[in-house]
């Protein structure tokens, strides 16, 4: 996430806006953004519910055995379709930025 | 005549506990270092060369230079660390599940109205108003 905010401004530039969820509570997360420094939002998702339906759940892949997320990077346009998507096979390994910027580019959307 | 300490062996461990600690406050920190570790695997590889050394001349000279015992139980202590910091790579860090339920390309996005870190509601329909899109990164939290 750290490289998505270092793209921001092309993102921006191209009218695309980045949102991060996680199950982290609102104040979790605004201590996350106050350490690292994102400026983009931090949705919190207690309970799993979008990231259930996104199909993008880790059953008790959290401490204490919570449902959490798994790492996965969706573009979605503005007609709300689901164009992209990015979904790694190791914890570690995201999608860079470079490689969403390079996917908006070829999608040529409206 | 007092025995030297063996120095390659002290300065070779710090080197492999470098590269183990550096890997998640470092170098995960920046995708080049991070999704191939390179940079871990060649501080692992600088201690080992000079812990290498050192239980070397320990062996051949001991009359010289201390670490016989020491060399080797760091050396041992080097490998399994070496062998933890490779399973977290090869094994633990893949633990997730498959990603066979996530929603394709080509399939609607599930509207959604979640709380932002000031508490307020932010609605994925009214971003999609205002933007030709919205990429949504979903990750594990807690880090």
């Amino acid at each position: 996430m750290r490289g998505f905010e270092q793209h921001l401004n092309d993102f921006r530039q191209r009218g695309v806006e980045i949102a991060a969820i996680s199950v982290d509570s609102p104040g979790e997360s605004r201590k996350l953004c106050q350490a690292r420094g994102y400026t983009f939002p931090l949705l919190s998702d207690p309970k799993a519910v979008v990231i259930r339906q996104y199909g993008v759940l880790h059953p008790h892949g959290g401490e204490e055995n919570k449902d959490i997320a798994r790492p996965a990077e969706f573009l979605v346009d503005s007609t709300g379709t689901i164009r992209w998507v990015n979904l790694t096979d190791d914890i570690r390994v995201r999608a860079r930025p470079e490689a969403v910027l390079q996917a908006l580019n070829t999608l040529n959307l409206q | 005549m007092k025995r030297r300490w063996n120095i390659p062996i002290w300065v070779g461990f710090t080197f492999v506990i470098a590269a183990v600690f550096s890997y998640i406050p470092l170098f995960a920190l920046f995708p080049v270092t991070r999704d191939v570790p390179w940079a871990n695997y060649l501080l692992f590889l600088i201690g080992g060369f000079l812990l290498a050394i050192g239980v070397m001349r320990a062996f051949r000279d001991p009359e010289r230079y201390r670490g016989k015992l020491s060399g080797s139980l760091f050396a041992c202590l080097s490998v399994a660390v070496f062998g933890l910091f490779v399973f977290g790579l090869a094994y633990a860090s893949k633990r997730i599940p498959s990603p066979e339920s996530a929603l394709r390309p080509g399939t609607v996005a599930p509207p959604f109205t979640l709380l932002n870190t000031a508490g307020r509601q932010v609605t994925s329909s009214e971003i999609l108003k205002t933007h030709r899109a919205l990429v949504l990164i979903f990750y594990r939290g807690y880090w």
